[in-house]
């Protein structure tokens, strides 16, 4: 489910808005209320409706067989960023809706509707980076679609994917099966990927050296095998940013989550863009960070197992947990020691004026 | 020392919250101005930290949420004409007019562009001279620098084809008509830091002697507000009634000369609409007489627009300090950020747009 934030140009709709606007692709309530009300009433089914990162479904003659499908559509601007690109973004993204699942990847196919006057070598430039991703993820791209549109039709290049993985997890993590005490760990800090493309775009010129943290995740998901019986969830932090996934395991799972401020890991440089353009880094997004929902009994022996096995590359940490109380709802303590409520975006992030 | 997470720290916000538990002997009600104050207030959870007898009342200090409704459905009928670009703080595109908001008009055709700075706007108009270029300028003193020199920019230039759109707001007359209403409850005032980096602290004396009111002008961080909370709640148990600066590294007593300057050069005081208040006389700028060329209301004739505002809406008492937003049988049903029935609730820096993002309602 990953998809390029469009943090400061997007809104909130008008009561009998007729069109389709720029938040409604951003993960918040409008584009909940689009799949509500007008995906799931005519596509909907037992599997879609679920709405995880990945879908499970058990092959006909084969009952202890389980595989992971998703999709998903690239359309990022600008089409190259720090610390990555599309091609590699869209690799990344889809063997991560299906880690989240806890499915290792077997095959991906992707769709390329390019724009008229694209220049080859960018294109080849983004191939290669797909393929090097593909090879450090160890999984084959099958099949591949190209197709070509006028300019104006398209913005450059979009790319569309599926994913299929078979899954590992005896029982595959969902996010609705948060319990009352368990822990809510992250693999890093948070917002990266959202401001270094941020950062890039016109009108900012913003000099900063955030690079995207776009990665992998299905090895580390591989690593936390051992401890599989104790993980209730794990969901990768995309557009909507740690607010919207943790938002979404609040009312999944009719639980409620509590975090502390102090203990969210956000790099200096993001925290300072977002003061900047009066950004919450909660709602920023990031490609290769995620949460895991665990029982806390195993929460010392998952942190010293994730930090010696990923130590120089990940960090993980305890940034709350699940609670009974306020049900449905992430409250916040703010590192001053009040507290709010932490509510999913409505519409998309807009720099305050003033 | 980066000015900023020294004034988050947990112990000394804890420290401040007993100091002003132990000078509260009955109960104070403090009116921060400052829209990014209230957002401060409401983000970090600052009431929590203060005994029940100090209420926080959040005043009219958000310029999106001020701005008139006629003057958004101006700006949208603008943006709908062939040839224009508007240009505009985020913000303010998502503010619903009374049929549409430029958001909707944008994904309609219009051309609507959003800017970080007005000078973005210029060069915009100056890239696209077969454009008419228009810059919805609204806000308080902390923006009305930059917007004037916008237009000062464009005729030294000689930018033909650039218009502000202009809805410029100050701050001490809405304190002044806030304290002279005759239910006002207000007792002490957090002064809004930023506009004061602007104008200075002068004015601020004068109000504060004048009705003998005390007023504390404090930053954005959630210790300049704590802090500016004590000491109003000193001034106030001790009968006293001054102004005290204690944004001092921000803002001095005679403010920023050239933006001061520019502002003179560029706009007159004029008497200004609010959102939810009426018109209040000599609160705000209009451009002046030498440029009035570039003022986008003569430029674009906009037929005479009335809008009605909601009649279950109270966002007029909540301006003033006299109402919280759950008292108001709409909040959260019928009105919300998706669908804000009045000036309170339009923009992120509103009250009740801050308190139902915080969940307010829900935790007390």
């Amino acid at each position: 489910m990953s998809e390029e934030m469009e943090a400061i140009s997007c809104a909130l709709p008008h009561v009998g808005s007729t069109v389709i606007r720029l938040g409604h692709g951003s993960g918040g309530k409008m584009t909940a209320n689009l799949i509500e009300n007008v995906f799931l009433p005519r596509l909907g089914n037992v599997i879609l409706n679920q709405l995880e990162d990945a879908s499970i479904i058990s092959l006909p003659d084969n009952a202890h067989s389980q595989i992971a499908v998703t999709t998903d559509s690239y359309v990022v601007s600008p089409i190259f960023f720090p610390g990555g690109d599309i091609g590699s973004l869209a690799i990344h993204g889809t063997i991560n809706d299906l880690a989240m699942r806890g499915a290792m990847p077997l095959a991906i196919t992707a769709g390329f509707i390019l724009e008229e006057g694209l220049l080859i070598s960018e294109l080849t430039q983004i191939i290669t980076s797909m393929q090097e991703a593909c090879t450090r993820g160890q999984v084959n791209l099958v099949a591949a679609d190209t197709k070509v549109v006028g300019r104006g039709a398209a913005d450059r290049l979009f790319i569309n994917t599926t994913g299929i993985g078979i899954v590992r997890f005896s029982v595959p993590p969902s996010v609705k099966r948060a319990m009352p005490g368990d822990v809510i760990i992250v693999n890093g800090d948070i917002g990266r990927h959202g401001m270094a493309v941020m950062a890039t775009r016109e009108g900012l010129e913003l000099e900063t050296t955030i690079l995207s943290d776009s990665a992998p995740l299905h090895r580390i998901v591989e690593s936390i095998l051992p401890l599989e019986h104790a993980v209730h969830c794990l969901r990768d932090i995309t557009r909507g940013g740690l607010a919207g996934v943790l938002t979404e395991i609040a009312t999944a799972s009719n639980m409620g989550v509590l975090i502390h401020e102090s203990e969210i890991p956000i790099d200096p440089q993001v925290n300072a863009i977002c003061e900047l353009l009066g950004l919450d880094p909660l709602y920023v997004a990031c490609e290769g960070r995620f949460v895991t929902v665990l029982e806390s009994a195993r929460a010392d022996e998952f942190l010293q197992l994730m930090n010696e096995r990923w130590f120089g590359e990940y960090s993980f940490r305890v940034i709350g947990k699940v609670v009974e109380e306020h049900r449905n709802r992430v409250v916040l303590r703010s590192r001053v020691g009040g507290n709010r409520i932490v509510d999913k975006l409505s519409g998309e992030q807009l720099p305050r004026i003033c | 020392m980066k000015y900023v997470d020294e004034f988050r720290q947990l112990e000394l916000a804890e420290n401040l919250s007993n100091q002003i538990t132990k000078v509260t002997t009955r109960s104070w009600k403090i009116m921060e101005v400052c829209g990014g104050q209230t957002h401060t207030i409401l983000q970090y959870g600052l009431q929590d930290l203060l005994p029940e007898t100090v209420e926080l009342l959040h005043g009219p200090g958000c310029p999106v949420c001020v701005t008139p409704l006629e003057l958004i459905d101006k700006a949208i009928a603008i943006a709908q004409q062939a040839g224009v670009i508007l240009c505009s703080f985020g913000d303010m595109l998502r503010v619903p007019g009374s049929k549409t908001d430029l958001l909707e008009a944008r994904a309609y055709g219009a051309d609507v562009r959003i800017v970080y700075s007005p000078l973005d706007a210029l060069a915009i108009a100056s890239k696209n001279p077969e454009k008419q270029v228009v810059f919805f300028a609204v806000g308080f003193e902390t923006t009305a620098p930059a917007n004037a020199m916008s237009v000062y920019q464009a005729k030294r230039q000689g930018i033909k084809n650039f218009f502000l759109l202009c809805s410029q707001v100050t701050v001490p007359p809405v304190m002044a008509s806030i304290l002279q209403a005759p239910n006002n409850l207000v007792q002490a005032f957090i002064g809004p830091g930023h506009v004061c980096c602007v104008t200075g602290c002068r004015e601020y004396e004068a109000l504060s002697r004048h009705f003998r009111i005390p007023i504390v002008i404090a930053g954005f961080e959630p210790l300049d507000i704590l802090e500016a909370i004590f000491q109003c709640v000193v001034q106030l148990e001790n009968g006293k009634a001054h102004l005290q600066n204690r944004y001092s590294r921000a803002v001095t007593d005679s403010g920023n000369q050239p933006a001061l300057r520019i502002l003179s050069e560029v706009f007159d005081v004029s008497d200004r609409v609010w959102r939810g208040l009426g018109t209040i006389p000599k609160s705000g700028f209009k451009l002046s007489n030498a440029y009035k060329d570039f003022d986008a209301e003569k430029r674009f004739p906009v037929q005479y627009i009335t809008a009605p505002e909601s009649k279950i809406c109270i966002s007029g008492q909540i301006l003033k300090g006299l109402k919280k937003p759950f008292e108001c049988v709409a909040f959260g049903r019928q009105c919300t950020p998706e669908h804000p029935l009045g000036a309170t609730m339009v923009s992120s820096e509103g009250t009740c747009a801050n308190y139902y993002k915080f969940g307010i309602a829900q935790i007390t």
